[in-house]
């Protein structure tokens, strides 16, 4: 009950932070130089027509008309129209949100799976060849930017081997296809994410096995592994769902150079798409669904802060 | 008596103490001596890339020094050439020369990173001294200004910002110089909070210094240490912002040779000729893992809480 408080609290508090962000994001796109109409219509255009497009595309009103009618359209649900194609963006983003709500599961998945188990087994064993190695290798994994390391993994299992397929998002009604088109992908994604959910852990863990607790765990005779995943890692686990929800919210941006590497459907192309056309309302509805991915991780980040540590009570 | 010579010598060896033992910490941490390598190499290599520093006739361009070859002469005969002696990194898809264009692109990427670190540390820093010596409704401004730039992604940031400015050198550094200042401002505000309640704060105000003076010659020599941390750091990564936003197409215009849009430029090829896309990143790899290093190790020695 008092969480389900929690929770609408949260949401309304939410609204404040969307409604700073569609502002900003509003004007500032229009700062943005360069005329849709003409962009639409080519530099050979004539006056006419881009004024017509003009028209059609709703420039013509006033700033305050065009920001009003973006709003009230927005919690109506409706993101309105690309200015450019003239196609309903609702039904653009409901079609790429599938792609990339499984990329960004998917890869947090890998990121987890594969980081926290790396990060206790290099905290346990500190300072071994192994250990040295997992840090380097993290090291490198935060230094690589996404989209060289997509171009390595496509170059490797795709070009070379031929395991996965090189581009494309799948058949969203063909599971395996789907499946096979999201690997690649994924783990480019997850392994980044595994960089540094591994330094983390590491040294979240690297505290913790310091504590009186673990030593006294240790002493009345405790099986390592009792020790180090129910008494260790479950107070080491605060700072890594931290990280997590950070990484997620970062996924984001970095999918954006995936899915362009893989030309994958998603949000990310639709971003990149909609700046070079200068489609306004593309770009904001975009940004718009942004936000809200990111309020949503946010909250949820917090929800699961309270679950693995019950002392932080909502 | 041992323990006797050894209180002798205690005044001396604490005041060389602090120094020294910053130079110990550095020296002995491996990674971080990989990490200053690592910068070192990349900042060489831009720099004696071609021969500008030796007085030219007017009108003679530099010659290439480092990149051997002109980073901008196409031979189309033998496009996306494998590498070789003559060419170690082969050929990219216009024939031009991939090593050499990783020297001069060197020069792309340390000015970006060297140049919007400056650039947002300069403003950060000056916003988040402001908001967290005057407090009050300055401090609740800039601040919550600050958790909005900061709720996005760098690289969705620096993409709307460089929608809005448009491509080129210049506009780049402003755009994740813009981006980056947030974090400076972040942590300058939390620093000062801290420094601005020390006692020779309070003696500066009752000797009646004016509010600059404080923040020039008592808060600033104070945070400035975690900002060399931050700006190491933050180099890392406004290098790598530059590359993903080079390799959107967003970046410096072509022909000139930058990472991010030589690996964009390789990927059609990427069957036949990895290589053209392949050196280029691992040059990013070099000079992001460098900061990395170089920053980490920095930290541990100007900060030592952090220290593990």
């Amino acid at each position: 009950m008092l969480r389900l408080k929690y929770l609408a609290t949260r949401l309304v508090l939410a609204i404040p932070t969307f409604l700073v962000v569609l502002t900003l994001v509003f004007f500032v796109i229009r700062v943005i130089p360069g005329d849709p109409a003409t962009a639409a219509l080519g530099d050979y255009a004539s006056q006419e027509a881009v004024e017509k497009m003009r028209e059609r595309m709703g420039l013509n009103e006033p700033l305050y008309m065009q920001y009003f009618h973006f709003l009230g359209d927005l919690v109506q649900g409706d993101l309105g129209n690309s200015m450019i194609t003239g196609n309903s963006i609702n039904e653009q983003v409901l079609a790429v949100l599938p792609y990339t709500l499984q990329l960004t599961f998917a890869s947090v998945l890998v990121g987890i799976l594969l980081g926290v188990p790396t990060g206790i087994y290099t905290a346990v064993k500190r300072n071994s060849l192994s250990d040295y190695v997992g840090r380097i290798l993290s090291l490198a994994g935060l230094s690589v930017p996404a989209f060289y390391l997509g171009i390595l993994i496509m170059w490797l299992f795709a070009l070379q081997w031929g395991l996965f397929p090189a581009v494309g998002g799948g058949d969203l009604s063909d599971p395996k296809d789907n499946l096979m088109h999201l690997v690649l992908p994924a783990l480019t994604l997850g392994l980044i994410m595994t960089a540094s959910v591994t330094r983390l852990t590491r040294s979240a863990m690297l505290n913790v096995l310091q504590e009186d607790y673990v030593r006294t765990a240790r002493a009345k005779g405790l099986d390592e592994r009792v020790t180090i995943l129910r008494h260790a890692l479950r107070a080491a686990l605060v700072p890594i769902v931290s990280i997590i929800g950070i990484w997620t919210a970062n996924l984001i941006a970095d999918s954006v150079l995936t899915e362009t590497v893989f030309a994958r459907p998603g949000l990310g192309k639709m971003l990149v798409g909609a700046i070079l056309q200068r489609d306004y309302t593309a770009l904001q509805s975009v940004m718009v669904v942004y936000t809200g991915f990111i309020v949503v991780v946010n909250l949820i980040t917090d929800l699961i802060y309270s679950m693995v540590d019950p002392r932080i009570s909502h | 008596m041992n323990q006797d010579s050894n209180t002798q010598q205690l005044p001396e060896r604490k005041l060389r103490s602090q120094k020294e033992r910053m130079w110990n910490t550095f020296l002995r941490n491996r990674p971080a001596i990989l990490g200053l390598f690592l910068v070192a190499i990349v900042i060489l290599t831009a720099v004696f890339a071609d021969n500008w520093f030796i007085a030219l006739p007017a009108g003679q361009q530099p010659e290439p020094l480092l990149a051997i070859h002109d980073p901008l002469k196409q031979d189309a005969r033998n496009r996306l050439a494998a590498p070789s002696k003559e060419h170690i990194m082969g050929l990219d898809s216009y024939g031009r020369d991939i090593w050499a264009r990783i020297v001069y692109g060197a020069r792309v990427s340390l000015s970006v990173g060297l140049g919007s670190v400056l650039l947002g540390g300069l403003m950060g820093t000056f916003m988040g001294l402001m908001a967290g010596y005057t407090g009050g409704k300055v401090e609740n401004v800039i601040m919550r200004a600050v958790d909005v730039l900061m709720a996005f992604p760098s690289l969705i940031m620096g993409l709307m910002v460089l929608a809005v400015l448009g491509s080129g050198l210049g506009k780049m550094i402003l755009a994740i110089g813009l981006v980056l200042s947030p974090t400076f401002a972040r942590v300058a505000h939390s620093a000062t909070l801290t420094i601005k309640e020390n006692e020779f704060v309070h003696a500066a105000i009752a000797v009646g210094s004016g509010r600059m003076r404080i923040l020039r010659m008592h808060i600033l020599p104070n945070i400035l240490g975690e900002m060399v941390v931050l700006g190491s750091i933050w180099t890392a990564t406004a290098i790598r912002v530059e590359a993903n936003l080079s390799f959107i197409g967003l970046g410096i215009s072509p022909p000139t040779p930058a990472w991010g849009s030589m690996i964009r430029d390789g990927t059609p090829y990427l069957r036949d000729a990895f290589w053209v896309s392949f050196f280029p990143g691992m040059a990013i790899l070099v000079a992001v893992l460098g900061f990395n290093l170089l920053g980490d190790g920095l930290r541990d020695v100007l900060d030592p809480r952090l220290q593990q």
